[in-house]
């Protein structure tokens, strides 16, 4: 608990360069929380698409998709497996950027910010926007040093102690620190799959981003290890934006506040939760939910 | 000859057809399935007809010189009782000499005309008696073999042992030949040492072998210390991978992470034709264009240098070697994973970040294991030090001085006329022992590290 607030605290002082708006928006936000019934789409979302096409190539991945993320909130993209949702993640953080032969269109704001413009900072968007994959991919570097990347790259630690501090901080937050804290300095890729993946999200956090991108983050890990992420995802939202990309059903309602189902590169609904798998509108949703196709 | 083996081949051509059509009928006239496809069979039979008759003919070949010399002497008892085993060699092949030379060549005297004329003869029926074996183990095995051919005869798995047997007979040659050269090498090395003393060797600082041809003669004693030219050789070698090692580590790092698809496939082969020269033409290269650069830009600095120098030839010589390492080291860039490479970027990092603190990182021990080959390559190399760096032992550090390493050595020993035995000669084989050691270490230590890094992403 101590070491998540200190971690507030940091987002909260503006430690990050050009990101003076931030603390508002981040109270915006919890003061939204605090109203907590119900509150319907008129809040100001933390991230907005709008009738954003996707291309590889001449191919079409996504048509004209319009998507709200709300803060403080996890926000699971489902749809059966090649229909954009991980495209969409990607758009997020520019990470299709790597792609050659990938071409977005349309319009992505965070905080009002459109990050497709040409004066934007890529990499300082990705320092706000984090993202977890979906195969833990930790660098062959201790588990120290994969944490400290983030922080080192974009200078936010003064010092040693600063930095055990971020790198406990960050570990604790991913609930990893029991497990590791007798050999930091062992190299990353010796964890097991569960752990590793908590180091990514470890790693993720480490630069206090504002949104977390996780493209299916547990399909690679066992029951016991999905449910520590999903407990973790559960704390996280309470200091994150979280969306998520999974194809478990059960997942999505168990972790999500918000749901968008995909289907062939169309966003065919979006809305809370339990409404998408209780009552969902659109023939389509209903079903991909009670898995009669995807 | 060329009917024999036009023969032979139609032999066992036929036999794969008698396997084959033997088989068939067999089948049929039982009603039985076949175990093994006819092919089978057929490849069954031509193989007893084939090899065994093959192995008799290379057997054959390789005692009839022991037999015929023993003949063939035995008819001259008068001039052979009292020769030594030496003599007795070279005896018989002046015979043979004569034998099979050109004619016009008359022996000097009766018994040695009678000698040759019992050695043509004696070569002449042997050649028919191999023919006449030869064919008729070829026929009798044929023959056997078709006699196994049954519904149920599994020609399948005997074909499969057949070819077991010639893959590891091939493996076991290779082996064998490298076994062979070793030991060449250790039990002439320690004939030299019988002559030098290996601390005298390995420790010596002075390198001369200079030792008198013929006893009369007035020479030095030779001395054989290596150390000026393992100094030489580390020295060029070192020279050649500071040129290397960067340039082509930075020339990988470009292909793999910076250039686009076009310019990939234009230039990977172009830098990948740099191994294809042919190492002489770098030694022209090194002796004639950068050597006297080497020694007119050191005297405009007033610097004393010779006119072949260490640094031409290792600067040749690293260029050389460039290819090996981009090529090995755009290798393994390219094998790590994408998903690092995606996590760098997502931690918000650049490209030059991800590249210094998570891609090199990664490919580190390839990138070790390709320059550690590298390395052996360069000490192995031997023309562009003979062209450039000179033939002078010098025990220097000075990249300037001409040095000379122990390829270069080993050459100049084994070239011209030689005694066989003498410490001179023999001083080629300990210095080409101990640089197989030494290569054999690098390699040994390359390969294990890249192996280890394969693992790794597996
Ligand atoms: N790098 C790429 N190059 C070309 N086409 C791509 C690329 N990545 C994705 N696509 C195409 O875009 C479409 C959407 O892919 P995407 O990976 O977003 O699907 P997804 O919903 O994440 O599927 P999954 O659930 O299987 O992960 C697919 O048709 C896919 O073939
Ligand atoms: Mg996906």
């Amino acid at each position: 608990m101590e070491n998540q607030d200190k971690v507030k605290q940091m987002n909260g002082s503006g430690v990050k360069p050009g990101l003076a708006a931030e603390p508002t928006m981040r109270a915006q936000g919890k003061s939204e929380k605090v109203r907590d019934v119900a509150p319907a789409d008129h809040r100001t979302p933390k991230a907005k698409s709008r009738g954003v096409n996707v291309y590889y190539g001449a191919k079409q991945a996504l048509f004209s998709i319009d998507l709200d993320i709300f803060e403080n909130e996890v926000t699971a993209l489902i749809g059966p497996s090649g229909c954009g949702k991980s495209t969409f993640l990607r758009c997020l953080n520019r990470m299709n950027d790597v792609i050659d032969i990938c071409r977005v269109e349309g319009k992505i704001e965070i905080d009002g910010d459109d990050i497709y413009s040409s004066g934007l900072d890529v990499v300082q968007l990705r320092e706000r926007v984090g993202m977890v994959f979906q195969k833990p991919n930790p660098f062959p570097k201790s588990i120290y040093d994969n944490i400290a990347y983030g922080p080192r790259i974009h200078g936010l630690a003064e010092g040693k102690a600063d930095m055990d501090e971020i790198v406990e901080t960050s570990l604790t937050k991913a609930g990893l620190w029991n497990e590791v804290k007798e050999r930091l300095h062992d190299p990353g890729t010796g964890l097991s799959g569960g752990q590793q993946q908590r180091l990514c999200i470890a790693r993720a956090i480490s630069v206090s981003p504002e949104v977390i991108l996780m493209d299916e983050p547990c399909s690679a890990l066992d029951p016991i290890a999905t449910a520590h992420i999903e407990d973790l995802m559960f704390e996280l939202k309470e200091n994150y934006t979280i969306v998520i990309v999974t194809h478990s059903m059960q997942q999505a309602a168990r972790v999500s506040q918000r749901t968008g189902f995909f289907h062939l590169g169309e966003l065919v609904e979006v809305g809370k939760t339990e409404q998408i798998f209780q009552n969902p509108v659109d023939q389509r949703t209903q079903d991909y939910i009670t898995g009669r196709f995807g | 000859m060329a009917l024999a083996a036009t023969a032979f081949a139609l032999l066992v051509f036929s036999s794969f057809i008698i396997g084959q059509s033997r088989a068939r009928a067999s089948a049929g006239s039982s009603g039985l399935k076949l175990h093994s496809l006819p092919n089978y069979h057929g490849c069954y039979v031509a193989l007893w007809a084939g090899v065994p008759a093959l192995l008799i003919l290379l057997l054959w070949l390789a005692l009839e010189p022991v037999f015929l010399r023993s003949i063939v002497l035995d008819t001259i008892p008068e001039r052979t009782a009292s020769m030594s085993e030496q003599q007795l060699s070279v005896l018989f092949s002046e015979i043979q000499n004569k034998a099979d030379g050109a004619f016009g060549i008359t022996a000097a005297d009766e018994s040695l005309t009678r000698a040759i004329d019992s050695y043509k003869s004696l070569k002449r029926t042997s050649h028919f008696a191999m023919l006449a074996v030869f064919f008729s183990v070829c026929v009798l095995c044929l023959l056997f073999a078709r006699s196994r051919i049954a519904p149920a005869f599994t020609a399948r798995h005997a074909v499969e042992k057949a070819f077991n047997a010639f893959l590891f007979l091939s493996s076991l040659i290779a082996i064998l030949t490298t076994i062979g050269i070793v030991c060449s090498l250790i039990f002439e090395s320690i004939r030299f040492f019988q002559l030098v003393p290996f601390t005298d060797f390995v420790f010596g600082a002075k390198w001369s072998p200079q030792t008198a041809m013929r006893a009369d003669q007035v020479a030095s004693e030779g001395a054989f210390g290596a150390v000026p030219l393992f100094v030489g050789t580390i020295l060029i070698a070192f020279i050649a991978m500071c040129v290397a090692t960067p340039v082509g580590l930075f020339a990988a790092v470009y292909l793999a992470e910076y250039a686009s698809k076009r310019t990939r496939v234009v230039a990977k082969p172009i830098l990948e034709i740099l191994a294809g020269i042919p190492t002489v033409v770098y030694g022209f290269f090194a002796a004639l264009t950068v050597a006297p650069y080497v020694k007119d830009t050191a005297e405009a600095l007033g610097l004393a240098a010779s006119s072949e120098s260490a640094l031409a030839a290792g600067l040749v010589m690293g260029i050389m070697i460039i290819p090996f390492i981009s090529s090995l080291s755009d290798d393994v860039i390219n094998a790590v994973p994408q998903s690092l490479r995606d996590g760098s970027y997502a931690m918000g990092a650049t490209k030059s970040e991800t590249i210094k603190q998570v891609i090199v990182p990664a490919a580190l021990p390839g990138i070790v294991g390709a320059v550690l080959l590298a390395i052996s390559r360069a000490v192995g190399e031997t023309m562009i030090v003979v062209m450039a760096a000179g033939l002078a032992a010098n025990l220097t550090a000075n990249p300037l001085s001409n040095v000379t390493t122990v390829t270069v050595q080993i050459v100049t020993i084994l070239v011209g006329d030689q005694e066989f035995d003498s410490a001179k000669t023999l001083s080629a084989f300990a210095l080409g022992l101990m640089l197989f050691f030494v290569t054999l270490l690098l390699n040994v230590i390359a390969l294990r590290i890249v192996k280890k890094y394969r693992e790794k992403y597996d």
